[in-house]
């Protein structure tokens, strides 16, 4: 990436060339957010390599943003505690920059009354890593990452603080077209679309994350290789999603692992804006697969998820996709070991009262609850068995041991729709063999 | 706009001129730290193995002449493409009169058939060559330009845009350096003395204000670009930094440089500051006139407008790659340029509409909706644009009016 020689030579007519300190002297490529410390040093004397201090000022506009131009590859700057208050968006385009707060409560940037740029934050550079810092209340995305190898973000927290509404930023942490993506201990909270959203990218692991009061709380989209674990996801309209979409340049996402998450009471009002895939997602959705390939949901949670515990469906089920290159259908599915926690009860949205009605006029004994596991059953022609209808044993959705949970296949495709609607699982138990770990590459786990 | 004066004819070759390119050269050559002629590697150029000359960089920038920034001899432009950048606009003398943008002699004035819309300010461009070199002309490229080439673009706001004889309070200055490693952006902004243009990197806010085409009063707060803006709009494949207006269909076109309107391109090659063009200009590629009826259909007219308006992120490789819509003017499905193309990540930028471009419909359109706000998250052009261009979207709510086809939608 190019960037501008002309940072240093001007840093004393700028200002800020005092909070410049060569702390330990010799350069130190920290390869970008491999760090790996527990707690993180909060004073450049405690670093290694180029460092630079800030402080929250009259002017955090030049000051913060002239620091991200002024950045050499491999820096830190460190964000003192307070809050720092911007009227535009911040971009950062030097590699192996890592920017460190004093902490999600203590180091406070505020976008509150931003009056240009979409982003709080647009970072364009490769080896990026924020950490222990918020960025709330921004006009647009909290933090977006476009094009970038090696992504880390570590107890961050975005936030809107005001009350859910449309007039929030869509994004959190939106990592887009990047690889070796980690995303852990962070805090999201109220975006008008997913809170974490990790979008046509290569190798994700997205763990450890309290995410809350989003529309999503965490969207993986057209992308290939994701962890996602050991995260809380509540009070969102839906929990965890895994979309495939047609019409981007990366085309059909695969490889998701989605485990050991808590997946509770996701029954938020949906406030994204119409016409958004996510608008229609109806509150009350734990987890969702979408044109999905590739899936294993395992060890999780599921609790009190009021329209849909946990639901695969095609494009068809929302759309007619318009891309030849795209495939709308899910298959090679794998849902296992997983504990259900009511849910289902109080069905929302329009896609709810659906198939809340398809249940009771197509079941000669509807359930009391939408069941746990709903699919479309909207396959791909290219990967059924012709005698039985149901996916080829290599591409199948395979159910097994989750319980007490209960199953139903919709028939969302059937002529007439729902026609075909069953409650046996039978067809679905099955294994597939358990997906690798994700590998980052550059990044430590 | 005031008329601007005669461009200054330079005889390619000239003796003179190339004796002081030597000269400067040599001077550059045992006073800076970086290789002349090509073998600077610029440092910090996406190696990504990072700090290697953090150290040097750090130092205080003593070796740079003090005379490249502060000319006391002659005239002339005063233009290093391996120096650092001068701190005031004025040093580089590509003005005779700064605050009046009467450019030197060398530095060509220019026009485009369709300009970015930004926010009714005015906009002076001039390009600066080094002595004796020209770009070269390419069809659909952007034009090859020679290290050194500067391209320099004021944006002012006149008292009344009724009145080009108003005046005007100019408000910055960008340019676009080519250096040996690639295109750099540099933004100057005027004091508010109207005397000088400094270098700022961190962008700016500045409330200006105007009387508007229909008499009324109009203010707003002009969002200066921070440097690294520069790429979002100036990108090419792999994060390049590249100039957008320097090409054949936006330049065709008559102008009024000061001697009665000509055609660009061939006062270009015939100043000797562009090579390779067509001999007649009718063989070259021209846009549309976005504003001008006679210079196409609705359809083209429109087409031009997105291209230049919105296709420097909208494209295969700008930052809306994401977003899989495609605005560049060689986009032919229809799906690609939005046409009932389904939103990805456009959050509240969708306005509850469902899709891009509903043919028929601008009502039901996103494009409209984002081109009516002036919300951060929600207009677009994202950066920078802080009020509606009316007249634009006249343009494109025909263009959609008269869409055929459907979106598969009942009625």
């Amino acid at each position: 990436m190019l960037r501008s020689p002309l940072a240093l030579a001007f840093a004393s007519a700028l200002g800020v060339s005092s909070l410049v300190s060569a702390c330990g002297g010799d350069d130190d490529d920290d390869g970008g957010g491999d760090a790996g410390v527990d707690a993180a040093p909060q004073a450049c004397g405690e670093i290694d390599g180029r460092c630079v201090e800030l402080s929250p000022s009259s002017d955090d506009q030049t000051a913060v943003q002239t620091a991200l131009i002024q950045a050499q590859p491999g820096d830190v700057i460190l964000f003192h505690a307070g809050t720092y208050t911007f009227q535009s968006g911040l971009t950062l385009a030097v590699e192996n920059v890592t920017l460190r707060g004093e902490g999600e409560q203590q180091t406070i940037l505020s976008f509150a009354g931003q009056l240009a740029d979409a982003q709080g934050l647009l970072v364009t550079s490769d080896g990026f890593t924020a950490e222990e810092l918020a960025v709330v209340d921004t006009a647009g995305d909290a933090i977006k990452v476009e094009g970038a190898s090696r992504v880390v973000f570590r107890k961050v927290r975005t936030e809107w603080t005001t009350e859910p509404s449309a007039d929030h930023g869509a994004y959190g942490l939106y990592p887009v077209q990047c690889t070796d993506i980690l995303i852990e201990d962070s805090i999201v909270i109220g975006a008008a679309d997913a809170g974490i959203y990790v979008g046509q990218s290569e190798r994700a692991v997205v763990r450890r994350n309290q995410v809350e009061r989003n529309v999503a709380g965490i969207e993986i989209e057209n992308t290939i290789d994701a962890d996602v674990y050991d995260n809380t996801a509540t009070n969102n309209t839906g929990g965890i999603l895994v979309f495939n979409l047609p019409n981007l340049q990366l085309k059909n996402g695969s490889t998701t692992r989605v485990f050991d998450n808590q997946i509770v009471e996701n029954n938020g009002e949906n406030f994204a804006a119409a016409g958004t895939t996510v608008a229609m997602v109806p509150p009350g959705t734990g987890f969702v697969a979408l044109a999905a390939h590739g899936v294993e949901f395992f060890g999780n949670t599921v609790s009190n998820n009021q329209t849909n515990q946990v639901g695969v469906i095609s494009y068809f089920f929302i759309g007619e996709p318009n891309d030849a290159g795209y495939n709308p259908y899910s298959d090679t599915l794998f849902f296992h070991d997983n504990v259900f926690e009511g849910g289902g009860d109080m069905p929302a949205g329009v896609l709810g009262a659906i198939v809340r009605a398809a249940l009771d006029s197509n079941l000669m004994m509807p359930p009391a609850a939408i069941p746990d596991i709903a699919i479309d059953h909207i396959f791909d022609p290219a990967k059924i068995d012709e005698g039985t209808g149901e996916l080829l044993p290599e591409f199948n959705i395979c159910v097994r041991d989750n319980g007490d949970a209960d199953f139903v296949s919709l028939d969302a495709g059937g002529d007439p729709a729902f026609s075909g609607m069953s409650m046996d699982a039978s067809p679905y138990d099955c294994a597939h063999d358990p997906l690798p770990a994700v590998a980052l590459q550059g990044v430590t786990l | 706009m005031r008329s601007r004066p005669v461009a200054g004819r330079r005889a390619p070759g000239s003796d003179a001129l190339i004796e002081r390119a030597l000269a400067l050269a040599l001077i550059l050559c045992g006073a800076l730290p970086v290789g002349c002629g090509g073998g600077d590697d610029g440092g910090g150029d996406g190696a990504g193995d990072g700090g290697v000359d953090a150290g040097v960089v750090a130092e205080p920038d003593a070796d740079v002449p003090s005379d490249v920034c502060n000319p006391t001899a002659g005239e002339e432009v005063s233009f290093d493409p391996a120096a650092e950048p001068c701190e005031r606009l004025s040093s580089y003398r590509f003005f005779t009169d700064g605050p009046a943008q009467l450019p030197n002699q060398g530095v060509v004035p220019y026009d485009l058939n369709s300009p970015l819309f930004s926010d009714y300010a005015t906009k002076h461009r001039f390009v600066w060559l080094p002595p004796g070199q020209a770009m070269t002309y390419g069809e659909s490229a952007v034009f090859e330009m020679p290290v050194g080439s500067v391209i320099i673009k004021t944006f002012s706001y006149l008292a009344d845009l009724r009145d080009p004889e108003s005046g005007e309070r100019l408000v910055e200055t960008r340019l676009l350096v080519r250096r040996a490693r690639g295109w750099e952006g540099l933004v100057y902004l005027w004091d508010e003395e109207q005397t000088e243009a400094e270098l700022r990197i961190a962008g700016a806010i500045v409330p200006v204000e105007w009387t508007h085409t229909d008499g009324m009063p109009r203010q707003l707060n002009y969002i200066v670009p921070n440097t690294n803006q520069c790429e979002g709009c100036h990108v090419a494949a792999d994060e390049v930094v590249t100039p957008i207006g320097i090409k054949a269909r936006h330049l065709n076109r008559d102008f009024d440089a000061g001697r009665g309107p000509e055609n660009q391109l061939a006062a270009l090659t015939e100043m000797g500051y562009l090579t390779g063009a067509p001999e007649d200009p009718e063989m070259a590629p021209r846009a549309p006139v976005w504003d001008d009826p006679a210079s196409g259909t609705v359809d083209e007219r429109s087409r031009a407008w997105l291209d230049i308006n919105c296709a420097h992120c909208h494209s295969q490789v700008g930052p809306a790659r994401t977003s899989g819509l495609d605005l560049t003017i060689e986009a032919t499905d229809p799906i690609q340029y939005g046409v009932c193309k389904r939103p990805v990540a456009a959050g509240p930028g969708t306005g509850g509409r469902l899709f891009n471009i509903v043919p028929g419909h601008p009502e039901d359109s996103i494009l409209v909706f984002r081109l009516e706000s002036v919300e951060p998250d929600i207009r677009m052009p994202e950066l920078l644009r802080q009020t509606v261009h009316e007249e634009s979207l006249v343009l494109m709510r025909d263009w959609i009016t008269m869409m055929p086809g459907d979106c598969g939608l009942p009625p």
